[in-house]
């Protein structure tokens, strides 16, 4: 059995990463610099990602989704694997080809205020991509096309002459998502698109992805922290910690019923937002901190938190291996 | 029915800014008990921190102001006190942790100097016995190697460590309050989960009163013991955390709870956004503050203020029609 599709999900993956690993090198001294390290912000990653689907990427800070979700645009450079886009090879593309790749995928970031140029209309962050890419002959059809994208992220055309400064939080990020959208991608990499937005607003932004995945059927990849959000969005979730993925498969299994003893812990640490519920849940809260990406631990990276680790966890890197729904988790403790 | 610590009537702090005064803190009143656990909740700009900074007495004026309103503790109003008179309860009586651990720390202070400070301020111990005491205190909230990291800077802890060494601090005089002012928003769930587990157990232990100040309405639902709901100034809704979720009588209320994607709901469970923005509080629409975002508003909403009152034991609401609200309507 594999994750269930939902709506249009096509069996094609329209993004394949393989071992990918992203290393940033740790540099000493101020004026003759060497080299000391490195970090591994990603470190061997597989995902896939199914036409029409929304893969929810969560993990904590310094887990490496950031990293992972920028190294698939190439924004950060990756150390070594592979990364397919409707399987062309991301990592061999050049110049034209690679901004006719980032065409067809875009990005939401998280901070609406300062992803936005404060010297541009907002009218104009929208049309810039269109520019960029040569997407219209004539400048009148951007213009419709800005207005169109106004309409479909829910602002007021009137507002394409003012200055981002002006927009509340929720506000930019329909900004920010109407630019994301203007190059028509397919792909859209959300990388903490609503955490820095209040609750109430929160919701309107979440309601406008789902309405737009299907509107203009996208895909997703959507990398938060906050797995309520998470839950709500995703047909599949893929959980990381220090730069590996410990358990990824379909939403519904992993939030039901966790298997890899961070995962377990993850969710067990949210709170949801019902006293009856909440204060009858078991929870395993984890002992510690996040081990530092400079140094990681040997064999399992989650051994020095692990509240079931054994002897071999500290000498053998566990590799995924497949449970019987499909899932995949990276733990020698899980019985498979 | 325990005594109450804590009593804010009628407070009133205001700011005047360039854009026009700002009435962050209009009108509010609520009482916390001895010892529980009480939640102040609401979206960036409510006022529920602008509430936390008037207790502790710490209102920048200008352009701040406690304009009206009554603060007692233990009886004593608050308000009136000279600055070195609120000095003496700050830290003391009344304890407060912030969000942001690092810049509410000294960086060039080592952590067992820090920790002690207030042991010599508010008390008569020696310093020895103060270093003593902040060992005891590091060793209390779980901090591993405690005398190597008393020699420590902040710079050399993580986030969570940082705000268990504000939380020690908070504690060191066992106050009879403490203030924590999304004291968590700043750290991973997993570090979250274990430093709230730890105010509680810390507060319960000395008998402290703990206000939680938070938007999260997952971390009130676990914690608090009572709730008030603030929007753009104002108290909306008071009463029993159990009941707050169960049976919320005030438009916002629900608005707040169907916008929270649940952890334990189905994908796609459909999600129920207020509408529109939160009001500029220089600019606030007439009568309830509320009303052009909400779905029960009716004429008498948009010209008059509803006042905070008891509609049930226990329970306060500031809204017209809160016989008519409630999460299935």
């Amino acid at each position: 059995m594999s994750s269930t599709p939902v709506g249009s999900v096509s069996a094609t993956p329209i993004l394949e990463v393989n071992q990918l690993k992203v290393y940033f090198p740790v540099k000493r001294g101020l004026i003759i610099q060497r080299t000391v390290g490195e970090v591994k912000a990603v470190d061997g990653v597989d995902l896939q990602i199914k036409h029409g689907e929304t893969l929810g990427l969560v993990g904590e800070s310094g887990s490496g989704k950031t990293t992972f979700g920028r190294a698939i645009l190439r924004l950060n450079d990756a150390t070594g694997g592979s990364i397919r886009y409707q399987g062309e090879d991301v990592l061999a593309l050049r110049g034209r080809a690679m901004r006719k790749l980032r065409r067809k995928i875009g990005m939401v970031f998280q901070d609406p205020y300062g992803s936005l140029n404060p010297r541009m209309t907002v009218g104009n962050i929208v049309a810039e991509p269109m520019l960029v890419h040569k997407i219209f002959e004539q400048r009148s059809m951007i213009k419709d096309r800005v207005m169109e994208l106004f309409d479909t992220v829910g602002l007021n055309r009137s507002m394409a002459k003012r200055y981002p400064h002006e927009f509340s939080g929720g506000q930019r990020q329909r900004i920010g998502i109407a630019r994301a959208l203007a190059s028509g991608p397919q792909l859209l990499i959300c990388d903490e698109p609503v955490s820095a937005l209040d609750v109430s607003i929160q919701a309107q932004i979440i309601s406008l992805f789902d309405r737009l995945k299907i509107e203009q059927n996208l895909t997703y990849l959507f990398i938060a922290h906050d797995l309520s959000v998470v839950r709500h969005v995703s047909d599949r979730v893929a959980v990381m910690y220090l730069g590996h993925v410990v358990e990824q498969g379909a939403a519904d299994a992993i939030y039901r019923d966790p298997q890899h003893p961070y995962t377990k812990a993850l969710l067990s640490a949210v709170p949801i937002p019902d006293p009856v519920v909440e204060r009858r849940r078991e929870r395993v809260v984890l002992k510690g901190d996040m081990p530092s990406p400079l140094n990681p631990p040997k064999g399992c990276v989650f051994n020095t938190r692990c509240p079931i680790a054994e002897e071999r966890c500290f000498v053998e890197i566990p590799l995924p291996r497949t449970f019987s729904d499909g899932r995949q988790i990276a733990c020698h403790k899980v019985v498979i | 029915m325990t005594e109450s610590l804590l009593k804010v009537e009628n407070l009133r702090t205001h700011f005047r800014t360039d854009g026009g005064l700002v009435k962050a803190v209009d009108d509010v009143s609520f009482e916390v008990q001895q010892g529980e656990t009480f939640a102040l909740v609401g979206e960036s700009g409510c006022g529920k921190s602008v509430t936390a900074l008037s207790i502790m007495g710490l209102i920048p004026n200008p352009p701040g102001e406690i304009v009206s309103g009554k603060i007692e503790l233990d009886g004593v109003d608050l308000t009136q006190l000279s600055f070195g008179e609120m000095r003496a309860i700050r830290g003391s009586k009344i304890a407060m942790i912030f969000q942001e651990p690092m810049t509410s720390l000294n960086p060039v202070l080592t952590i067992e100097s820090q920790l002690s400070e207030a042991l010599k301020i508010h008390t008569d111990l020696s310093k020895k016995a103060a270093n003593d005491r902040a060992l005891e205190l590091i060793n209390m909230v779980g901090i591993a190697d405690a005398r190597t990291r008393l020699k420590q800077y902040p710079h050399q802890l993580s986030g969570g460590q940082r705000q268990r060494v504000m939380i020690a601090m908070a504690m060191s005089c066992t106050p009879k309050l403490l203030i924590a002012d999304e004291a968590t928003t700043a750290l991973d769930v997993t570090i979250q989960a274990q430093i709230l587990d730890l105010m509680k157990d810390v507060t319960e232990q000395s008998g402290t009163a703990l206000l939680i100040i938070t938007h999260n309405l997952g971390i009130v639902a676990r914690y608090a013991n009572r709730v008030a709901v603030m929007y753009a100034g104002k108290l909306r809704e008071v009463g029993e955390a159990v009941d707050m979720y169960t049976e919320p009588r005030h438009p916002y209320t629900v608005g707040l709870l169907r916008s929270v994607p649940r952890l334990d709901s189905e994908k796609g469970a459909p999600l129920a956004p207020i509408a529109g923005e939160i009001p500029d509080l220089t600019n606030l629409p007439g009568g309830c503050a509320f009303s052009p975002r909400c779905r029960w508003a009716v004429d008498r909403c948009f010209a008059e203020n509803p006042l905070l009152e008891e509609t049930s034991p226990g329970k306060k609401v500031a809204c017209f029609e809160h016989a008519s609200v409630g999460l299935n309507v």
